[in-house]
């Protein structure tokens, strides 16, 4: 177990990566779009920290957090975002597509829903392969009402397999309500039920509450008891993706989440613990570091080589599909 | 190509729809990894008889029955795959593709090239295809110009029993991902079984029947057709070579193109409608690269442009025929 100060860190590590790829965004530096996971920093951090390195893990298009959790460093995402060679998917995956295969990060997906089948299917084969990996899928609480969803859930159910369902419920699809489409108050935990999965909500910014929760869930996926399905309340601190000013949040709403900005509720319960401020402090000046190297490293990286465009299609590296 | 001539009495005979069970078994055996999911493929050994003997020889850890829910069987097959296993996933109509499209269109042809070679899913999804047995709109297309549109999937589509178990292994060792199209009005069709070890390279066309006049290129069900229509117009002078091209992707454009040298006309045969067929993908390769070997225009024999019907007598206007085939051939011949 990971000492509180140190989850702190990697949480700051990423708020800051987060906050350099709007940055560069904006500068001109990012080309498509971008999805910004500031906000959602304990979901991830919590889960890792809970999970053991051969578990496997699958996120959605706002996954940069995730495969900075799984050990990806800030400078192969940025580099990515920025069209670079050094980038974590050699450039031809973007933002949308962050991938850590070597840390059991099997990829970021940008079909909604789609990727909760194969979190299935990973869960399955270490069934079949006699291990007691467990795997993970995280995605949004609009990914709830797609037929993936529930196939996946009833499939994972009925093969009692160790798979865990964890949403980022941060209450707003793109621009709409999650509320407004959908007609039970938790949109994935009271869905739960009907496939005779056990579920819970907990908050997704406290990083301890988390961690404690998936460990709960991953131990009686490992022991057999099948999946867990796990919401976490969260907000983004960004809109949804690009210069989204995110206008249709209420004001109200959006002040009393940030007071519960997961790194501020994580500080507090640092300095409840004891810890000195200035401590803190330096685990911030680290992070703040670590994301500046990051840029310079990334913005001084070599362009994609334009003839990475023809390698990857077929496992032999090539793109030869006729004679 | 083997010399199919000699010791004819010793060789023993199966169908297609036998092959497939058999082709699957062989891989099963040599490879624990490999495993078969799908709706009603296990004790009851498939809706089309394709997986009889599968579950009672390996199991319930390797033969797994689904719900129906076919975005779950692939997308499963996907994760599995992505994770040390090699799945056989059946999808049991080919127009069902339609319900996990997402998985076929965006997720399995892609995974590696989006994450910069990562990522490796080497799995099979196998789905009966075609017409010809009056299902009606829904269940009796052929598809394989669906899975042709897709850069990173490979296409597979046997006409013989032989070639069904040795594309299954050769699909089944593949590490890229393969659709694999079974002829549902080849299933009852026979021919010499598959001798042991059989394998056959994906992307290697069969020339099926040699002649000088006219190349026929075909797939699957329209091979039999094809070669129907050669042996017809053998009895009116006209030579037609055909070539069954066995998979759409890798495609042998070089054995289409050597043979074309030879016969100078080119008719294509396709079971999937003309509007979008495969077929447009030759016929343009030929028009590029091999203009000047052409002494005639090329020729499309493809599905007509609407919803598959379910009488016979309409679905034979719709589906290339031994008579349309021939047609087409005897008037390019005199071109
Ligand atoms: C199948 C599909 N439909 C629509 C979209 C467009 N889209 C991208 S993100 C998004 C909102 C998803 O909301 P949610 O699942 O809550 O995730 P969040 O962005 O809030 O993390 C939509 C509709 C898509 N990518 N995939
Ligand atoms: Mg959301």
């Amino acid at each position: 177990m990971t000492d509180l100060i140190d989850l702190y860190e990697r949480m700051a590590i990423i708020r800051r990566t987060e906050k350099a790829a709007q940055d560069l965004f904006l500068a001109g530096l990012i080309k498509g779009t971008t999805h910004l996971a500031a906000g959602h920093e304990a979901v991830a951090v919590g889960a890792n920290d809970a999970l053991r390195a051969d578990d496997y893990v699958f996120a959605t298009y706002r996954g940069h957090h995730h495969a900075i959790a799984r050990g990806a460093t800030p400078e192969e995402c940025l580099a990515e975002l920025m069209s670079k060679a050094t980038g974590i998917c050699k450039a031809k995956g973007g933002s949308m597509h962050l991938t850590k295969a070597d840390a059991n990060m099997l990829g970021s997906y940008a079909i909604v829903g789609s990727h909760l089948p194969m979190a299935v299917g990973a869960a399955w084969s270490a069934t079949l392969r006699g291990t007691d990996q467990v795997a993970v899928a995280f995605f949004g609480d609009g990914a709830t009402n797609i037929g993936a969803f529930h196939e996946a859930l009833n499939l994972a159910a009925v093969w009692r397999l160790p798979v865990l369902f964890v949403c980022e419920n941060n209450l707003y699809m793109e621009y709409t309500p999650i509320g407004s489409v959908t007609a039970v108050a938790n949109p994935a935990a009271d869905r739960a039920p009907a496939y005779g999965l056990p579920a819970e909500v907990i908050d997704g910014n406290d990083v301890l509450v988390v961690r404690d929760a998936v460990a709960r869930a991953a131990q009686r996926a490992r022991d057999g008891g099948g999946p867990t399905v796990l919401e976490a309340r969260t907000y983004r601190h960004y809109g949804h993706s690009r210069t989204d000013p995110a206008k249709y949040r209420p004001e109200d709403e959006v002040r009393q989440w940030l007071e519960r900005d997961p790194l501020t509720l994580a500080r507090a319960k640092l300095l409840e613990q004891g810890v000195p401020e200035e401590e803190i402090a330096e685990r911030d000046a680290h992070a703040e570091r670590v994301v500046a190297a990051a840029v310079d490293a990334a913005k001084s990286a070599p362009d994609a080589d334009p003839r990475e465009a023809f390698t990857d299609v077929w496992a032999d590296g090539s793109a030869t599909w006729r004679t | 190509m083997a010399d199919m001539t000699a010791n004819r009495e010793s060789v023993t005979v199966t169908t297609y729809r036998e092959s497939v069970a058999e082709g699957i078994a062989r891989e099963m055996r040599r490879d624990p990894t490999v495993v078969c999911l799908g709706e009603d493929i296990g004790a009851a050994e498939g809706v089309f008889k394709t997986t009889v003997g599968l579950f009672k020889e390996f199991g319930p850890r390797r033969v797994w029955d689904t719900p129906i829910s076919e975005q779950a069987i692939v997308g499963a097959a996907m994760g599995a795959a992505m994770t040390g296993l090699r799945p056989v996933a059946e999808i049991m109509f080919s127009d069902f593709l339609a319900c996990c499209w997402d998985y076929l269109a965006n997720e399995i042809p892609k995974v590696r090239y989006m994450t910069g070679g990562q990522l490796s899913v080497p799995l099979v999804v196998r789905t009966a295809n075609g017409g010809g047995l009056g299902f009606g709109a829904q269940h009796s297309q052929a598809v394989e110009n669906w899975a042709f549109t897709v850069p990173g999937l490979k296409v597979v589509a046997p006409s013989t029993p032989a070639d069904v178990v040795g594309l299954m292994a050769s699909a089944i060792r593949s590490d890229d991902p393969v659709v694999f199209f079974e002829h549902k009005g080849l299933f009852a069709s026979k021919g010499p079984a598959a001798p042991p070890d059989h394998v056959v390279p994906l992307g290697e066309a069969a020339v099926v029947r040699s002649g000088t006049d006219v190349t026929l290129v075909a797939l699957a069900s329209t091979v039999p057709v094809a070669l129907a229509a050669a042996e017809a117009l053998a009895a009116e002078g006209v030579s037609v070579e055909v070539i069954d091209l066995r998979c759409l992707v890798p495609l042998d454009m070089r054995t289409v193109l050597e043979s074309v040298q030879r016969t100078s006309r080119l008719v294509i045969v396709e079971e999937n409608p003309y509007q979008g067929g495969w077929g447009g993908t030759v016929a343009s390769i030929v028009a590029d690269e091999g203009f000047e070997l052409l002494d005639a225009p090329i020729r499309r024999v493809a599905a007509a442009c609407v919803p598959l019907p379910f009488a016979d007598a309409l679905e034979d206007q719709v589906i290339p025929t031994v008579s349309t085939v021939t047609e087409a051939v005897r008037r390019l011949a005199a071109y």
